[in-house]
């Protein structure tokens, strides 16, 4: 994403090349990893965990209070179950959110090694690229292509991925930068290896460290982008539950029925937090 | 005389990536699956009107030409013809930006009132109680869907305790500053968790520096230390981290003016992307990416201005 800059000061500038992640848990990954964990186990448990359809509509017991029989977080204005919406909806979300930042991660990733390791009118011409699309907001340029494209999953990963792999580049040709005056650089280049080689067996794992911390941060922005779309119309079509049209549907009745919107935000910012904490783990870690 | 010199430069520097932000939004039509001009005038449209648009389009012109064609329309301040509103583009991006533009600002003072105290509490009293709580907000902040946060502002400030309004901007300036202080605040939020993060580790750097130390021992007390001595100097680092988020953080006027209400150009987009009005899309995308080019180059102009150690040849 284009918020490379989200990435706090508290990011190592830039490691020594060269340090894996390895040391023992810390408690914010041990506490991400377990809370990130029953977000996912609950996701793929929907359907023990509730029996109710999250897309069959029941007027007659349309906007039933949280406890209500049968319905533990109520029902929204069609008398679908809140709970097994949130639920479904968190296969969703999290599906499209962790698949759509794989490809940006991967291009992203490759094209910065390509630009740091080669420099010169390669590096120019790819960070040219890099400034036009990050001159753009990201929400805006991700939206106007999902618009361009029409609505659905495809559109979401494509328009993403146009837009996201630009932070990744950012990050691995800086690492690139400084890992190619490195000894064991030179001397992988010195003994003659064919320069692919080099750049994927031993460069490239000595750099992705920074990619990965970032990916943790961009699932979350991602995930946000994902239920923005949702909250604006523009996601998932109905009826399939995401997070984002929920808050959406909700609005309206927030003065009388206020769980509506606020139970899926919590998920959004509890998954948030989970993603996040992982992030900081992986950075201590790396710091250690 | 240098420094006008460096805005010079900056200046020039902005002409390749005003180029490529105008080659993507001409690209966005495009990407249109489809003929763009029957798209644009909807299923109803006859053959006739569709190749008509099509030659007034210049689609069936080659590529590069309707590509300055594009180009020599923006020179000329024309983002295009709305057929939805039956306005130009530029007329309905007039009326909407100064209100994003307000949004801008009262954003950025929100944000400063929220998070300069926060972080130099936390530089200060460092390991303690108040350092420990305010670091632990940046993880749970980057998660918060700044739509939804309004939507809690509005529920608890706009309909529990009504001190402010829940929607819309009003007529008169006083109707407009009260308008602004939720959407404001919402902005503030999301944006100064990344703000405290960077002014408090700036901080702390600057607070072990040998001018801090000897400020120290000349017996000044810390309050002054700290604001009179550490914090200006803290400051210039955050301006830039300020900036390329406010940048990044203009996208989510989006969401914000359409929860509040806000007719700012935000709001135009998502309607216009509603209504399938492709004109005033493509146009605002191109004026959201200028708006972040000019808070750019404010922002390195300003960090210039304040810091005199940068190389402005």
């Amino acid at each position: 994403m284009s918020a490379v800059t989200i990435v706090g000061p508290d990011v190592p500038a830039a490691p020594e090349a060269g340090r894996r992640i390895r040391g023992r848990w810390n408690p914010p990954l041990v506490a991400g990893l377990v809370l990130f964990g029953l977000i996912v186990a609950a996701a793929l448990c929907a359907p023990l965990l509730t029996s109710q359809d999250p897309i069959k509509q029941n007027l007659a017991d349309a906007l039933l209070a949280p406890g209500a029989k049968g319905h533990l977080l109520g029902t929204d204005a069609l008398g679908r179950d809140v709970l097994a919406r949130l639920l479904y909806g968190a296969r969703v979300d999290l599906r499209v959110g962790v698949l759509a930042v794989i490809s940006p991660f991967i291009i992203g990733s490759l094209v910065g090694l390509i630009a740091g390791w080669f420099g010169g009118w390669v590096d120019a011409v790819i960070g040219r690229i890099v400034d036009m699309v990050i001159a753009f907001p990201f929400l805006v340029l991700v939206i106007a292509l999902v618009f361009a494209m029409g609505p659905g999953t495809t559109s979401i990963y494509t328009a993403i991925t146009l837009v996201g792999w630009v932070a990744y580049c950012r990050i691995v040709r800086g690492q690139v930068l400084v890992a190619k005056e490195q000894e064991y650089a030179m001397a992988a280049r010195a003994s003659g290896l064919p320069t692919w080689r080099i750049l994927l067996r031993h460069l490239l794992p000595n750099v992705v460290l920074q990619a990965i911390v970032f990916s943790m941060s961009d699932i979350v922005l991602t995930l946000l982008a994902i239920v923005t779309l949702g909250f604006l119309g523009l996601g998932v079509p109905p009826p399939t539950p995401d997070w984002g049209t929920m808050i959406q549907e909700g609005q309206q009745f927030i003065l009388t029925k206020w769980y509506i919107s606020t139970i899926p935000g919590l998920a959004v910012v509890i998954t948030g937090l989970a993603l996040a904490l992982i992030a900081d783990g992986i950075v201590e870690k790396a710091n250690r | 005389m240098k420094y006008l010199l460096y805005i010079l430069k900056r200046l020039v520097s902005l002409i390749p990536v005003l180029l490529g932000i105008s080659f993507i939004v001409f690209f966005l039509i495009r990407l249109i699956p489809g003929d763009p001009a029957a798209t644009l005038l909807g299923s109803h449209a006859t053959p006739q009107a569709i190749s008509e648009l099509r030659s007034q389009m210049g689609l069936d012109k080659p590529l590069l030409s309707q590509y300055v064609t594009f180009l020599g329309h923006l020179l000329q301040g024309n983002l295009g013809y709305s057929y939805v509103y039956s306005s130009s583009v530029m007329d309905l991006v007039t009326i909407s930006l100064p209100v994003t533009i307000w949004l801008l600002v009262s954003g950025t003072v929100f944000t400063l009132l929220i998070a300069v105290p926060l972080a130099v509490l936390a530089a200060a009293r460092r390991n303690g109680i108040a350092d420990n709580i305010i670091r632990a907000v940046p993880v749970v902040g980057l998660g918060l869907p700044a739509f939804w946060l309004g939507i809690m502002l509005i529920l608890i400030f706009g309909l529990k305790l009504g001190w402010f309004p829940v929607a819309g901007y009003g007529a008169s300036l006083a109707d407009h500053l009260r308008g602004m202080v939720l959407p404001g605040v919402t902005i503030a939020l999301t944006l100064s968790p990344i703000l405290i993060r960077s002014l408090r580790a700036s901080m702390i750097d600057v607070l072990s520096s040998d001018y801090i130390v000897t400020a120290n021992s000349k017996g000044i007390s810390t309050a002054r230390v700290v604001l009179g001595h550490a914090l200006r100097n803290a400051a210039v680092s955050s301006v830039t981290v300020l900036g390329v988020n406010l940048a990044y953080l203009t996208g989510s006027t989006l969401v914000v003016e359409r929860v509040f209400s806000l007719p700012g150009i935000g709001q135009q987009m998502i309607n216009s992307i509603l209504g399938r009005d492709f004109p005033t899309v493509q146009g605002i995308t191109l004026v959201f990416a200028i708006m972040v080019v000019v808070v750019n180059l404010l922002t390195d102009v300003t960090h210039a201005a304040l810091d005199p150690r940068v190389k402005l040849a």
